[in-house]
């Protein structure tokens, strides 16, 4: 019994700690009592691998990785042609790269874009540390979670991005978070800050990529502000390596008539997260949060989605998609919470789901609680199969059966694919998913199609 | 063309369940046949067996195209043999265009009979000419499959993919319900434009009032799984007039 009681795997993380607290001079001083505090946290939380009577990973088994040590520190050299081989690219784009962390001015490529910041996280904390040191962890830090309190224990850099008021970025601004090729299994932190000026609109894209062969360990974690009438259309991708985990935490935080759209697409990794909480704190605030994801083998993907409408006349729409097969595992757990100040919030949620394998399971648990009285919201989801019917139509027209799944899969996960906008992130994702679905059709079987 | 010898089909796993009940045809190439019935008379569950549907098993006779059984082939190898099958409920498939889905099913086609897949550009000037020929808003094939499609537009679609995949024995399955005048006179006329000594087509329908625009060879009178009478277009006008009674009392109530 006591055993139970002690912090999953602090200790494989506490020398690493250990190593940088005393050593990190050249960061500002409020920044060493931030990861101090944070420490301090993650040593009481421990990774969670307790399930029963724990909503947020019931259906997910973190013992793997609380078994697993991963060194911390070491950063790889990685060549451009790599990262444009492995990530959406688009010269056009100002890209920030950050490589195991660390912000890697020569692989960057930045335009100097009028009333655009973007840039390395660690340099802006100590050059302008005022509203940097209100923003940063004010909204990861704010609740108890193992793996922001991880994460910013070890906070030394990352990316930030400011946009001045009233700035309409004519392109994306794209950050690409590296894992190198070190042959360790090696844990990274990835950060990422957007302040987002009044009456701005923005396109970030924010890409996961991983060129080692070993499990690695990827913790990220992204703070939006989005202020008066701000506009921010943001793109997440996920291709880490199938032996790694990739546990991400994104908080928005919205203020009046700003708009937060996030589409994701989810691919990579063992077990993966996509956490993401937005704050409608302030009237006409609304938030569009949609993706894709895509299992096969023993892979876990999870969406962990939730949204808080804490005043009134703001509207959330959550909307995800998934395609699983072999033994996979994926988890939609969509959250809306309705204050009872926010009267006329408009809330939906939807999970739809294409199951191609007797040995694949979704949990999906869309769900609402609402304390005001006037207020729209509707909620669903459902895991189906390949319609025996539809695929009878399409045979019927001379397509093997193979290829009609085929068709039929893309055709399911067009809907989405089609919200990637910018030209070169939609060619990724296609293409990513393109020489995705063989491998789930190899994985599926006959009780894949009813 | 077409033979259908004896033919007996019942639902998959379901007991007792013969739906057909030995059936005999003769479709000669450039020959339109009509098969007419009431409701629950097994005329859709023929057109559906004829294309391969795996929801029913032939539990007895045969079926000959072009003096070979067909009744081993999935359905994807009986449309490369020129076979088709327009669909009283074509399914609605979200995120497949009619341009892609066309493509892959020509692309099939050529695969299995070994002839060069058909370019791009090509293929592109084809569906183009079929769509104006059919009568097709263009900007509906530009959208999903038939999602959000009406009756009509639906209809007007198999006749598109009719235009695009020219076969030789085309099965039409009640194409006729649900539409209006104008709509069933286009389909008519998809049909008719498409009439050729080495086509053949099986028009499947309740009513005769599509045969006032496809005027048939021969017309069979399905009932009960059996047809129970064949004869010239004037016995569609026949059943125009008296209905099927005259020859459901043929068949006896327990056929």
């Amino acid at each position: 019994m006591t055993f139970a009681t002690l912090p999953a795997a602090v200790d494989k993380y506490s020398e690493a700690y250990e190593a940088i607290a005393g050593t990190r001079s050249g960061s500002a001083d409020w920044l060493s009592t931030v990861r101090r505090r944070a420490w301090q946290t993650f040593s009481e939380l421990g990774i969670p691998v307790k399930r029963r009577g724990n909503e947020l990973w019931k259906y997910t088994d973190l013992r793997p990785l609380a078994d697993s040590v991963f060194e911390y520190g070491a950063v790889g050299s990685v060549a451009l042609d790599e990262i444009k081989a492995t990530a959406p690219w688009d010269d056009a784009w100002d890209t920030v790269v950050i490589v195991d962390g660390k912000f890697s001015a020569d692989l960057s490529n930045l335009h100097g874009t009028f009333g655009l910041t973007a840039g390395s996280l660690g340099e802006a904390t100590y050059s302008s540390a005022g509203d940097i040191e209100k923003q940063l962890t004010s909204l990861a830090g704010r609740e108890r979670y193992a793996f922001t309190a991880l994460n910013t224990a070890f906070l030394d850099d990352g990316a930030y991005i400011a946009i001045a008021d009233n700035t309409k970025l004519p392109t994306p601004v794209h950050v690409v978070f590296v894992t190198s090729n070190l042959p360790a299994s090696r844990a990274t932190y990835p950060r990422l800050l957007v302040d987002a000026g009044s009456n701005i609109s923005i396109v970030i894209i924010e890409t996961h990529v991983n060129l080692a062969n070993s499990a690695q360990l990827s913790l990220p974690v992204v703070e939006m502000f989005a202020n008066s009438g701000a506009t921010i259309r943001h793109y997440r991708v996920q291709m880490e390596n199938e032996q790694s985990y990739h546990l991400g935490t994104t908080r928005v935080h919205q203020l009046d008539d700003s708009t937060f759209t996030s589409t994701t697409f989810a691919v990579g990794a063992a077990i993966a997260r996509n956490d993401i909480h937005t704050q409608l704190d302030a009237p006409g605030a609304n938030c569009t949060l949609h993706g894709l994801y895509m299992t096969s083998g023993k892979q876990q993907q999870d969406q962990e989605i939730s949204t808080t409408h804490a005043k009134p006349h703001c509207t959330s729409n959550q909307f995800y998609k998934g395609i699983l097969s072999g033994k996979s595992h994926a988890v939609f757990s969509g959250k809306v919470v309705v204050e009872r100040d926010a009267q006329k919030s408009d809330a939906t949620q939807k999970d739809l789901n294409l199951l191609l394998s007797r040995g694949a399971e979704i949990d999906a648990k869309p769900s609402l609680e609402i304390y005001a009285d006037d207020v729209t919201a509707a909620h669903g989801a459902t895991a189906g199969h390949v319609d025996r019917d539809t695929l009878f139509y399409l045979q019927s027209r001379g397509v093997d059966e193979e290829t009609a799944k085929a068709i039929l899969i893309r055709g399911f996960a067009e809907e989405m694919l089609d919200e990637f906008k910018p030209e070169a992130l939609y060619e990724f994702v296609e293409r990513v998913t393109d020489e995705r679905i063989p491998v789930l059709l190899s994985e599926s079987d006959a009780l894949g199609t009813t | 063309m077409l033979e259908i010898k004896n033919l007996h089909a019942s639902v998959l796993d379901i007991d007792d369940s013969e739906i057909l009940k030995g059936i005999d045809l003769k479709v000669n190439k450039g020959e339109v046949h009509a098969i007419m019935g009431p409701n629950g008379s097994g005329k859709s569950t023929l057109a559906n067996v004829l294309m391969g549907r795996f929801d029913y098993v032939v539990t007895d006779g045969d079926v000959l195209v072009n003096g070979e059984s067909i009744l081993a082939l999935r359905p994807d190898q009986r449309a490369h043999l020129g076979m088709f099958l327009a669909f009283q409920y074509p399914a609605e498939i979200p995120g497949v265009r009619p341009w892609q889905f066309l493509k892959a099913a020509l692309d099939s086609k050529a695969e299995a009979n070994g002839e060069d897949k058909m370019t791009v550009r090509n293929f592109s000037k084809l569906f183009d000419e079929k769509v104006e020929a059919v009568g097709i808003n263009p900007n509906l094939v530009k959208r999903s499959l038939n999602e959000g499609f009406s009756g009509g537009e639906k209809k007007r679609n198999e006749m598109l993919q009719l235009e695009v995949l020219q076969p030789t024995l085309a099965i039409l399955d009640e194409t006729d319900s649900g539409l209006d005048v104008d709509a069933l006179r286009i389909v008519a006329e998809g049909v008719n434009s498409m009439r050729s000594p080495d086509r053949s087509f099986i028009v499947v329908t309740h009513y005769q009032r599509l045969l006032n625009y496809i005027t048939p060879d021969v017309v069979h009178i399905l009932i009960k799984g059996k047809i129970v009478k064949t004869g010239g277009p004037e016995l569609a006008l026949e059943v125009e007039k008296d209905g099927y009674k005259k020859h459901l009392s043929e068949v006896g109530s327990n056929a």
